[in-house]
């Protein structure tokens, strides 16, 4: 940020003035042992899950050991026949990307339409659909449950057990946040911009699309990182509407974990396979959440 | 930020009336399509909303009043209606199934109340300590969002392996390395259940809290604090006078989102118990649905499901109410 915190050039002697806002020596002291203690608490479950994944299975049958006996790929090469994990990657792939595109295209709507717009109802539409997020999952699961059923015995559509079930479900997940941030980041967009598309003779979608969505691309990303990572953790509703050929990861890996002989080697690979493309991404596009948090969401 | 909304709105209608273009168009046609415009914009969210959230609440809150079970499973709008019993099966706290649900509910209100206040907490101080530039502090910040990245099953599942009795990290840790304990204790079965899944839900929970109040942190205005050290105030001092005031709104957002989160929670205990969760952590989603799918008693589900959004709707009005309250005086 700023950069008085710091003298820019260390000063000739040693006892120069601080700047005004130098922190004090017991402050310095305490965030180094805070920001110590609290590394060590967030990187101990992330070195057991990448050291585990690579010891022989002794290692990780008998006594825990910090440092693995040897080394081994092995895990990371059975993980694909123990369990069928290609097949749940890629209906975690599938329900989790369409969730994300669906979720963000209908959010950008949503938030254009009330940032841009007055109408009535606009109150009770964003109260209603932050509202949403509040409500527990189980409230939705046992109706949404039977609505599906119901919906495919009557029509035929198969929403339960599908992966398109799961896809409407989850997108409805990530929608009220994803709203409610971008009406924050494109009101942050001046509305000169569009209004002169408009006068240019865009229509309003010209405007949007040319105009509005470019300038806050920072928040559309956030918002699709959100959205994906949402679609691609959660386990209760997968947990109940998938069948066997649907099973996400998030099922999946749950089952492996409580197989009779349980290869913790394997299931740390698996779980280091699976969180990698979620953590890549997000820590590559975390900046644009913060930025895309400070204009919209916390404001 | 806000100011542009404002006069945007009075801006626009303006260009609108002014420009050629729109004068010459037919006006009724005109007029029509920007009233229709937005509700058509907010369609498809609407639609979704009703198909998975609105219309499943409504028939979730008509189950509650049948008798639903396995047996109308398949066409449940034939189940026998039985009125409010379902809800005096719920709430009568002397027979089995409503104390077991009043228990439940308890351990969630301390699990909640422990584990906000605990995210809050490492947050705000971590965004606060991480508030000036130092060096490894753009490592360090992605560092403590990884627990927030990663699915949580994956993470949960990573801790499972660490609460193992014979073969785990913190049995090894805590009795082998460190002889705190007579022997190895177990954590995922007993009272100290409780504490496993507190420890599981701070470690992930808490970067959320960190991320908001490190966006938050970034709007306070550094004149702010150059001034208040003028004025000769400490860092404590800088903090309680400037950060944690500016932060309140921030705050209030903040800390119902996390209390709505924790309290509903089902990923957590659901993948660190599996299916039957310790009577000392049953959080109360994993008691609704063992008690829904476990039994396929969809309609005694139905009705404590019904109850518990009443309480979270009761504490988060009422939480509004108070908070906003202080805030309009605190503001002006």
């Amino acid at each position: 940020m700023s950069s008085t915190t710091r003298a820019p050039q260390p000063p000739l002697t040693s006892r120069t003035p601080r700047s005004p806002m130098a922190p004090p020596r017991s402050f310095l002291w305490s965030r180094g042992i805070f920001l110590t203690l609290l590394t060590v608490f967030v990187l101990v479950p992330v070195y057991v899950m990448i050291s585990s994944s690579l010891k022989p299975l002794a290692d990780v049958t008998g006594k825990f050991r910090w440092l693995p006996s040897g080394l081994t790929f092995r895990p990371y090469i059975d993980i694909w026949s123990t369990v069928p994990l290609a097949r749940y990657f890629v209906n975690s792939l599938v329900v989790a990307g369409a969730a994300t595109i669906c979720s963000v295209i209908i959010a950008v709507f949503s938030a254009y339409a009330v940032s841009r717009y007055n109408f009535r109802g606009k109150r009770v539409f964003t109260v209603t659909v932050l509202s949403t997020q509040m409500f527990p999952g189980i409230l939705f699961l046992l109706p949404l449950f039977l609505l599906y059923v119901n919906i495919g015995n009557a029509t035929g559509i198969a929403l339960f057990g599908s992966r398109g079930g799961l896809i409407l479900t989850y997108l409805t997940f990530s929608l009220p946040f994803s709203i409610w941030m971008l009406i924050g980041y494109f009101d942050s967009v001046p509305r000169d911009l569009d209004e002169a598309a408009l006068v240019d003779g865009c229509g309003p979608l010209g405007a949007l699309f040319r105009i509005v969505v470019p300038a806050a691309i920072p928040g559309i990303v956030a918002v699709a990182v959100y959205a994906f990572m949402t679609a691609w953790g959660e386990v209760l509703f997968a947990s109940v509407m998938t069948n066997d050929t649907t099973r996400t990861l998030a099922v999946g890996l749950q089952g492996y974990s409580t197989l009779n002989d349980v290869y913790w080697n394997q299931i740390m690979a698996a779980s280091l396979v699976v969180s990698v493309p979620v953590v890549a991404g997000f820590l590559l596009l975390q900046r644009y959440l913060v930025t895309g948090l400070t204009a919209g969401a916390v404001k | 930020m806000t100011t542009t909304t404002a006069s945007a709105d009075t801006g626009e209608r303006t260009v609108r009336k002014n420009s050629p273009g729109a004068a010459r168009s037919p006006r009724r046609t005109g007029r029509i399509r920007r009233i229709g415009l937005p509700y058509l914009l907010l369609l498809p969210a609407l639609l979704l909303e009703l198909l998975v959230h609105l219309v499943p609440m409504v028939i979730g809150i008509v189950m509650s009043f049948k008798e639903l079970t396995q047996f109308y499973i398949r066409d449940w709008g034939t189940a026998p209606w039985s009125g409010f019993d379902n809800y005096k099966v719920s709430l009568d706290f002397n027979a089995p199934v409503g104390d077991a649900l009043l228990h439940s509910f308890l351990v969630t209100v301390g699990f909640t109340l422990l584990s906000v206040g605990l995210c809050w907490l490492i947050g705000t101080a971590a965004a606060v300590f991480m508030q000036d530039t130092f060096r490894g502090r753009g490592l360090l910040r992605a560092l403590f969002l990884v627990p927030y990245a990663l699915p949580v099953y994956a993470a949960v599942i990573t801790w499972v392996f660490m609460f193992q009795h014979d073969n785990g990290l913190v049995n090894h840790v805590l009795h082998d390395q460190l002889h705190l304990t007579d022997k190895p204790s177990f954590w995922l079965i007993g009272d100290n259940s409780f504490v496993a899944l507190l420890v599981v839900s701070v470690w992930k929970g808490w970067p959320f809290a960190f991320l908001i109040v490190m966006a938050g942190l970034q709007n306070i205005p550094k004149e702010l604090y150059e001034a208040a050290a003028l004025d000769g105030a400490g860092m404590l001092q800088q903090i309680r006078r400037i950060t944690l005031p500016s932060l309140r709104p921030v705050n209030q957002v903040l800390i119902l989102v996390l209390f709505l989160w924790t309290f509903n929670d089902f990923n957590t205990p659901y993948v660190l118990f599996g299916k039957a969760a310790p009577e000392a952590a049953d959080l109360i989603s994993v008691h609704i649905y063992q008690a829904s799918f476990v039994t396929w008693n969809f309609g005694t589900g139905s009705a404590m499901s019904v109850l518990l959004l009443l309480f979270l709707l009761v504490v988060t009005g009422v939480y509004l109410l108070l908070t906003s309250r202080g805030r309009k005086t605190a503001d002006v």
